[in-house]
């Protein structure tokens, strides 16, 4: 049974008891524990059931390798699924939850399984629920039987930080080499941050206090390297944090837990929870260390049975003895110190060591200890139900992993095992470095200096350097290197650090520990515990010619899981390559990918959620919409007014209301968001005729021009107003949308193409606001604001353009029209336009003025069947499929961008589609924008499409509905055009429902512009 | 074809301690010579042999990949099968790659575990609504199972997702295609390779293209990294990759390939069974039998074949999941990756014969591939094995370019993932 | 995730604050209305698309909005180098341009 060893040199605080409960029972615990150290000293073993077969789990780990204590923490908006115990830090009144076991932990349903698992071997869902019709039941169940914790049920309460650095040296790992390396950088006045994920800095030290290094022992040099760092004002020390990623060119992101350790009443509302840290380093230590990793063995996925250095870690760091008569297993020496240690606290510690001749010295000082070493062999099959009872033991062949003889039963309540240290390279791994496997350390590690070059050293255990004094001496020839890389000297001479290791032995080099039966005969052999793959599952793959790594990964979930795979996948590959009869490296690993351990997705968001998702951007008339109840739209990041409410009206007659006041007297429309580029320099002309379809040679100043911008595909892609300022300087109007499109591309052909064209481009969208002042009456409202101005129809023509100042104001003003009418655009000084806007209302007061939003702007244009790029074009519609030759000059010099492209055949070719009225034969019948244009109203599926309507509107000016489309050959098929060819009448068909239309021109208003000229 | 994949062969192979199972596919070592040779042993190219050899009687296949079998995109995509697009040239050739999903498993007697959880497309602005409208419409007159849906009944089926007015960008409507699903992607590729291989096909694995031999305007064969293969007609399949491939022709191909990012939370108990995808937003996310959800994110923007993107995607992403789905924000991202993907300019395929006789290409499907793998095998096997583009691929040829008879899928379509 | 040079700020800074431009030196017919289709079409549509060494154009899009090449290697990312559009025009001329 687990228990409660207090003794001094743990790290938890006997004189602070925490009290937290584990489904629903409650438990104490200290100041110091982890969820899973607190769970074992109450002696709670079982935390769940296994994914497939549901067999009893317990802890196997100390840390981010535990594949099985998966549990909900807390609830309500609070939760989290999938923590692992042992990663999850003891605070007073915390509340955790299994996440499988059902209905009970004791009764599950999935363990009725168990005993047909040899017919649900990997894989066996590929070769079974065929049947299509139940397939989607039987996949209904396995849902419902998969999966670990619950996803929230509520929001997230919580918020989180980002935050982008540059480092000189950036530490990853904060035990003995990674304490040193920091501060052997730190001395050498290097800028330094070191991360480590657990609560405190020492790493492997923590749970071995009594091993001496430097003269003391670990806890005494622990607190005065971390003393010095703390003094030294260019180093910081960040615990809690996990460097999970690594990316190109040094880019290390690591989390930090800023809350999460923190009881629920003191976590700080006004505090992130977590906040990622994104740091571009000179130079990476990566000072990780190494995952021990078990033997596989029958039956070794019982509660009771952990790896050899989670019991050492739970007895030493945590006080908690796994339990009293505790057989431990190994291949290596790694396991002695904790042998020693568990039976200093007066455990029954039998020690199966798998090689014939133990280290001499490491067995000498286990038989001081009382530790019963069993040399030659290994343990077969763990025995017991819900937790461990005893464990079978084989007698060894000496050179080949095989049994060579039966070896008794020994009653124990406690296993650990040790198949030798995994290095975690992870990394080291995620931009493309490759680990390589020393057969001497039996294991995949990466070298020091390998990758100096890109800045990135490594130091410790991750290089197989085991042993403490080797890695020690290691990291301080590693970090002179670093500091010389940068130019400067080591602040001192380095010095030896003697530790009490004795000198190492090989290891045996055996993974699967035998039974004497064939793979797939004996017990259950687990090599993944979270996803319940077995070594015979891997035999199987193989079998299959699932051969390939990648293969064997894929087909039997081995690493698949949420620990990673830091325990499983050394030996899943071992297993595989014996099987194969390969090497391992023949075999070679699977890819590393981020994240080391799980992130959570609200600190990978950061700052970028809800109101801070995306920017909005306002208008400077913004306040004044508001105000009038207007209802925004989101076109790209602006927010636009879409229509104004007044009380007790509905969309629709707001946008009626507002149609027919620009009509039949003034509106006044925000048009500050239409993108404005300020162009300037010799050759500005010969610029614009090259990116617009049109000729710009000569428009005089003072005069404005509609453009069309293509593509070189010849398609449109923005249109806008430019105006002519001087003969030097024009400004161009873009659409909102394409404004920053805009922008760029005329940089790129600039700068890439036509260097030599004197060009100079500025965004000024944000520095103008535009207020377009509309309708018969615009003219009296503007005269009211601006007398120097002449704006007389004699003087100020349409797609002129004056200078002058409005309601006090410097202005520039523009008569351009996109409805239609008489209408004046007035462009100030952004920070004026809130003012302008107000005193053009009020001006217009005795009109009845009326602001209009992006709905009757929309209408009003349509009426007049002018364009808008992106909802009337969307790609592929070139000028003369607008029927828009007008704004096509093919006689300029330069063949301007996407002329060439016409000249294609298909572009050139017959049975385009293009832009035309629709007339509905019920005027009452508003189309859908999106309705799609068909022949005949009964043809069967599929049936052809002729095009879709762009653009639909009930018109209050006509009193009848009015829609633009794109037609397959629609200018022909006009009935008002003299190039009909009498096929105007077309269906227009809307989810189940067929119109009659009518093909038509796309100018329903004013076709000769009498209104605008006015 | 035997069915030997069952509830009874589990059984009696069970009793034998499974033991008893053969190859799922045979691994071959490369002969000198074949009728035709398959470069790119993904889902695609292992369908267009298994097609070549079911339909069309083409019994000297082999597949030839340069890595392991199904290890490029289809071992890293996110899955996600539909065919609810806009022009009807591609709306057509992914309904009939649906078409056959919807037998999939029962043909290759492999459980391709075809989920038919249906995608919502969302809309969250005007302009949004109007493309769906547009699309919506334009699927149902093609037979395309297609609806519109407006916030309410988008709230009632899938209730975890934010619809709140308040939203950044509130959702407005969303499309939706119920017999859309999601697969379990190594599946396909083994599945097409097992019954492949029982026709007779080679899959040989660990053997690079290097070379390619031309002679009069035709393919001779293939310079490998196991010797020279000789080949009647060559079809590449090799998706990121082909650019590399058809530079050895001397054929310029109008495809950048970019890294494209996806990842998956850690497992939970079912929470979303539908498939969702914004476009305005940038995230789409479905959950996988094991309880995953299954996150894609936006390509990056710049050229690059290291299965590896910039980490401020999957942020973005994560953000863009949690603006949907504000109820993620605590679970945890388990695993990222990337794979390459090969974009065209008009986001549509490439299904073409070339200039070399004999030599064909099936490539360019962005980030849309895996959804066409059965379709796509099946129009490619037949464009090479009658030397002619079956009328549903006649579209997706590689003319197209100089002519200008784009599909533009960019125009108004829906996210082309 | 790239860190940049810009030539023109002297400065090197985060991807983010970069566009990317595709290919570099991409040759725009002199006289498009004389080529032929398949001309045109190779001009517009087609790409080199290497894996391995590109040379590539990056607009400085939060910075100083200037154009510049970069020579990068799409197998690895590792990054040669960065040059104006003129400079870098020496260098890829100088190795003999698009192989």
């Amino acid at each position: 049974m687990s228990h409660r060893v207090k003794h001094s040199g743990a790290r938890v605080d006997f004189d602070r008891p925490l009290a937290f409960s584990f489904d629903g029972k409650s438990y104490g615990g200290y100041a110091g524990d982890t969820l899973a150290s607190a769970l074992l000293a109450n002696g709670v073993r079982m935390l769940g059931r296994s994914f497939k077969y549901g067999r009893p789990r317990g802890i196997v780990g100390a840390g981010p390798e535990e594949p099985n204590a998966l549990t909900q923490v807390e609830t309500g908006a609070a939760t989290i699924p999938n923590l692992k115990a042992t990663q999850v830090e003891l605070y007073d009144g915390l509340i955790a939850r299994r996440t499988t076991g059902w209905p009970t932990l004791d009764f599950d349903l999935k363990s009725l399984c168990g005993p047909f698992s040899r017919f649900m071997p990997a894989g066996f869902y590929y070769k079974t629920f065929q049947n299509r019709t139940l397939w989607p039941r039987f996949e209904h169940i396995i849902r419902q039987a998969a999966g670990y914790g619950s996803a929230p049920e509520e929001a997230d309460a919580d918020t989180y930080d980002h935050r982008h650095r540059h480092a000189e040296v950036v530490v990853v790992g904060g035990g003995a080499c990674g304490l040193l390396a920091a501060l052997d950088a730190g001395r050498a006045g290097l800028q330094v941050i070191l991360f480590d994920e657990q609560n405190e800095m020492g790493g492997w030290l923590l749970s071995s206090p009594n091993t001496v290094i430097g003269g003391e022992p670990a806890a005494q040099w622990l607190k005065t390297i971390i003393a010095e760092l703390r003094s030294l004002p260019n180093v910081e020390m960040l615990t809690r944090t996990s460097a999970f990623a690594l990316h190109d060119m040094n880019l290390i992101v690591a989390v930090e837990q800023l809350q999460d350790h923190l009881p629920l009443a003191e976590r700080s509302e006004t505090k992130p929870r977590q906040r990622l840290h994104r740091v571009r380093a000179d130079r990476i230590i990566l000072a990780s260390g190494a995952i021990e990793r078990p033997l596989v063995f029958g039956n070794n996925d019982l509660p009771g049975i952990l790896t050899a250095s989670a019991l050492t870690t739970y007895l030493n760091r945590y006080g908690v003895g796994v339990g009293k008569r505790v057989v431990l297993q190994t291949s290596n020496d790694y396991a002695y110190q904790g042998a020693c240690d568990l039976a200093n606290s007066g455990c029954s510690v039998v020690l199966v060591d798998t090689r014939m001749r133990p280290n001499t010295a490491w067995e000498q000082r286990a038989h001081v200890a009382g530790v019963d070493v069993r040399p030659g062999y290994g343990v077969a099959a763990a025995q017991g139900g819900r937790a461990v009872k005893g464990v079978k033991l084989v007698k060894l062949d000496a050179d080949r992993n095989v049994m060579s003889g039966e070896g008794p039963t020994v009653e124990c309540d406690a296993v650990g095992s040790s198949g030798g240290l995994s290095p975690t390279v992870h990394l080291y791994c995620h931009d493309g470095g490759r680990p390589y496997w020393d057969e001497e350390k039996l294991a995949f590690v990466v070298s020091a200096t390998g990758r100096a070059a890109a800045g990135i050293y490594c130091v410790g255990s991750i290089t197989g350097t085991f042993g403490l004094q080797a890695a020690l001496a290691q990291t301080q020839q590693t970090v002179g290197e670093v500091i010389a890389s940068f130019g400067k000297a080591p602040a001192q001479e380095t010095r030896k650090i003697e530790t009490d290791e004795p000198e190492a032995t090989p290891a045996r080099r055996i993974f699967r520990v035998p039974d004497g039966k064939a793979e797939g005969h004996g017990q259950k052999a687990f090599v993944d515990f979270q996803n319940d793959v077995s070594a015979a599952d891997i035999h199987l793959a193989i079998r299959e010619n699932y051969r390939s790594i990648e293969h064997i990964k894929r087909y039997t979930a081995l690493g698949f899981g949420t620990d990673q795979g830091k325990l499983s996948n050394v030996n899943g590959f071992a297993i595989a390559a014996d099987a194969l009869s390969k090497s391992i490296p023949e075999v070679g690993t699977t890819t590393y990918r981020p994240a080391y351990s799980p992130v959570t997705f609200g600190t990978l968001a950061g700052p970028h959620e809800g109101d801070t998702f995306e920017p909005r951007r306002y208008t400077a008339m913004h306040a004044s919409h508001v105000a009038r109840g207007a209802v925004f739209e989101n076109v790209g990041q602006w927010l636009r007014p879409q229509y104004f409410l007044k009380p007790g009206e509905d969309q629709e007659a707001a946008i009626r209301r507002e149609c027919v006041a620009t009509r039949r007297s003034v509106g006044l429309m925000d048009a500050s968001t239409l993108g404005k580029i300020d162009i300037q320099g010799k050759n500005v002309r010969e610029f614009l005729n090259r990116v617009y379809a049109n000729a710009w040679t000569q428009l005089a100043p003072g005069k404005c021009r509609y453009g069309l911008m293509l593509d070189e595909n010849g398609m449109v892609m923005d249109d806008g107003v430019t105006a002519c300022i001087s003969d030097e300087h024009f400004v161009m109007t873009t659409t909102t949308g394409g404004a920053a499109r805009v922008m760029s591309w005329l940089e790129n052909w600039h700068q890439t193409e036509w260097p030599d064209l004197d060009v100079y481009m500025t965004s000024v969208t944000d520095h103008w606001a535009t207020a377009a002042v509309v309708g018969p009456k615009s003219r009296q409202v503007l005269e009211k604001l601006c007398s120097d101005i002449d704006l007389s129809p004699g003087s100020f023509k349409f797609m002129d353009w004056r200078e002058g100042t409005v309601a006090g104001v410097p202005a520039r003003v523009f008569r351009i029209s996109f409805s239609g009418e008489l209408a004046f655009e007035v462009n100030v000084d952004a920070s004026y336009g809130h003012h302008v806007w107000e005193a053009l209302m009020e001006a217009g007061a005795e009109f009845g003025i009326t602001p209009y939003g992006t709905d009757a702007m929309h209408l009003l244009r349509a009426e007049k069947g002018f364009i808008i790029v992106g909802q009337d074009t969307d790609g592929s519609m070139t000028p003369f499929d607008l029927d828009m030759a007008w704004a096509v000059s093919m006689k300029k010099p330069f063949s301007f961008i996407g002329k060439r492209s016409f000249a294609r055949s298909d572009t050139a070719g017959p049975n385009r589609k293009q832009l035309v009225g629709l007339l509905t034969d019920d005027p009452s019948v508003v189309l859908a924008e999106g309705a799609q244009i068909i022949e005949r109203p009964d043809a069967s599926l599929p049936v052809a499409m002729l095009g879709h309507v762009t653009s639909s509107y009930f018109s209050p000016e006509l009193n009848r509905s009015i829609a633009m489309a794109v037609v397959r050959d629609g200018i022909q098929r006009r009935s008002d055009d003299s190039r009909k060819a009498g096929r105007d009448v077309l269906f227009a068909y809307s989810r189940g429902t067929t119109h009659k239309v009518k093909v038509v021109s796309p100018v329903f208003v004013d076709p000769k512009g009498e209104r605008q000229n006015g | 074809m035997k069915k030997d994949y069952s509830l009874w062969s589990l059984f009696t192979k069970g009793l034998k301690h499974n033991e008893g199972w053969d190859p799922a596919w045979r691994s071959a070592d490369p002969k000198p010579s074949y009728n035709v040779v398959i470069v790119g042993a993904g889902g695609h190219g292992l369908a267009t042999a298994y097609y070549l050899a079911k339909e069309h009687g083409v019994r000297d296949i082999a597949v030839i990949e340069k890595g392991y079998l199904g290890g490029g995109n289809t071992a890293r995509n996110t899955t996600i099968v539909r065919s609810n697009y806009l022009w009807d040239e591609a709306t057509m050739l992914y309904e009939h790659a649906l078409k056959l999903w919807e037998g999939l498993t029962e043909d290759l007697n492999f459980n391709v575990m075809f989920s038919q959880r249906g995608v919502f497309n969302l809309g969250h602005t005007l302009q949004d609504m109007r493309d769906i409208e547009r699309r919506v419409n334009a699927n149902v007159l093609n037979g395309i199972d297609a609806q519109m849906l407006d916030t309410a009944e988008v709230k009632r089926m899938i209730p975890i997702l934010n619809t709140s007015k308040n939203a950044r960008y509130p959702v407005l409507g969303a499309s939706y295609q119920p017999r859309a699903g999601v697969a379990r992607h190594d599946a396909v590729a083994w599945g097409f390779a097992r019954a492949a291989s029982k026709y007779g096909v080679d899959i040989v694995e660990n053997c690079e293209v290097i070379g390619m031999d031309l002679a009069g305007g035709r393919i001779q064969g293939l310079q490998t990294s196991r010797g020279f293969i000789r080949a009647e007609r060559v079809g590449c399949v090799a998706s990121g990759h082909s650019s590399v491939l058809a530079k050895m022709a001397g054929i310029r191909l109008p495809i950048d390939s970019h890294p494209l990012q996806a990842f998956v939370s850690e497992s939970m108990k079912p929470v979303l069974d539908t498939i969702v995808m914004s476009n305005a937003v940038h995230g789409y996310a479905s959950q996988s039998d094991k309880g995953e959800l299954v996150i894609g994110a936006g390509i990056d923007h710049y050229t690059s074949y290291t299965q590896r993107g910039s980490p401020h995607i999957i942020e973005h992403t994560a953000a863009a999941i949690i603006e949907l789905f504000p109820i993620f924000s605590r679970v945890r991202m388990n695993r990222q990756w990337g794979g390459i993907v090969d974009t065209t300019p008009d986001a549509c395929p490439i299904i073409s014969k070339t200039k070399v006789k004999g030599l064909y290409f099936n490539c360019g499907w962005g980030t849309g591939g895996f959804k066409a793998t059965p379709g796509s095998g099946n129009v490619f096997a037949h464009t090479i094995a009658k030397d002619d583009p079956h009328p549903l691929n006649k579209a997706f040829s590689l003319d197209r370019f100089s002519t200008g008879h784009l599909i533009d899928e960019h125009g108004a379509a829906a996210v082309a993932h | 995730m790239f860190v940049l040079f810009c030539p023109h700020c002297q400065e090197k800074r985060e991807e983010e604050e970069f566009g990317y431009g595709g290919e570099a030196f991409r040759v725009r017919p002199s006289t498009p209305d004389t080529v032929d289709d398949e001309t045109w079409g190779d001009y517009l549509f087609m790409r080199s698309n290497p894996k391995g060494w590109n040379w590539e154009l990056w607009s400085h899009a939060t910075g100083c909005r200037k154009f510049f090449v970069v020579k990068r290697n799409t197998a690895t990312n590792a990054i040669a180098g960065s040059w104006t559009l003129a400079e870098g025009r020496k260098v890829y001329d100088a190795e003999g341009g698009a192989q």
